[in-house]
């Protein structure tokens, strides 16, 4: 049996940026940072939510000898495009989430709206990653 | 560093098509959204997202539309002027023209259900009915 999800991975466009978005603007603490040189300065980078295991792998998209140049522009275009999936948070508040993060200039493509099953909004990454945030109806 | 794809700010304009959809948008808004000048916005909008961003605002406006028609009682003036198209008559044209029949048909036809807890965002990706269903859109003939 499996046992446990430890990372799951996001591809970013430059992953300076996405380091800084992830911990200055979301909160999130660095994980893991190593580059390899002898895999090309192929670089892990991790962060993940303070209190929680699961981190997210912050991946450039690489080329050759991964990709090839036309394959790692679709990649790029699709994640332009926001069409490269999500991840869904929880939040204790999202009203007040939202404002904090909106202020560190997180860009929201859906202010805090009251859904079913809680309240719910959406954001995105520099790269176009798309994300939800939900404050769970009790 | 390599610059960010074009297609990035192109979604910029999707989203707030997404998000302010009730307000009178227009392709000049959307385009500065997009930090395109409105003179190529529409086409590179299409380029990237395979339709123009009047139909995706439209698509957008309707699919909310039937969703207030299938889950609340308002009337379909108050709908049609809700998510933001201002005239009742193209309203009921576009949406017989997407979804086959009036607004009033509609409602009737797809009385409010329990419904599965999936993300509103999902949901209104995929009821968004498709462009391509206008007639305008219909393959021209060769020649």
């Amino acid at each position: 049996m499996l046992k446990q999800l430890t990372h799951v991975q996001v591809w970013v466009d430059d992953q300076d940026e996405a380091l800084a978005f992830y911990t200055d603007k979301l909160g999130m603490e660095l994980r893991e940072d190593v580059t390899l040189p002898e895999l090309g300065n192929f670089r892990w980078l991790s962060v993940g939510i303070p209190g929680q295991d699961v981190s997210i792998t912050l991946m450039a998209v690489p080329g050759p000898p991964v990709f090839d140049d036309e394959t790692r522009e679709h990649i790029r275009t699709l994640l332009a495009k926001g069409a490269s999936g999500g991840l869904f948070f929880a939040a204790d508040d999202a009203q007040s989430t939202y404002e904090q993060l909106k202020q560190r200039g997180v860009e929201f493509t859906q202010e805090p709206t009251e859904q079913p099953y809680g309240v719910d909004a959406g954001f995105r990454d520099p790269a176009g990653n798309h994300f939800r945030m939900v404050q769970q109806q009790g | 560093m390599t610059p960010v794809p074009p297609e990035r700010h192109l979604l910029r304009a999707k989203d707030l098509a997404d998000a302010r959809y009730h307000e009178p948008l227009d392709v000049e808004t959307l385009a500065r959204a997009a930090f395109v000048s409105p003179a190529h916005f529409s086409r590179q909008f299409r380029r990237a997202f395979g339709e123009t961003p009047h139909q995706y605002l439209l698509t957008r406006r309707l699919e909310r539309a039937a969703e207030l028609l299938r889950n609340t009682d308002r009337s379909v003036a108050d709908i049609c002027l809700t998510v933001g198209l201002r005239s009742i008559g193209s309203f009921t044209t576009s949406f017989k023209q997407l979804y086959g029949v009036s607004p009033t048909a509609y409602r009737a036809a797809h009385p409010p259900t329990e419904r599965a807890r999936v993300p509103t965002c999902v949901r209104q990706a995929y009821a968004r009915p498709l462009s391509s269903s206008f007639r305008e859109d219909k393959p021209r003939a060769p020649g």
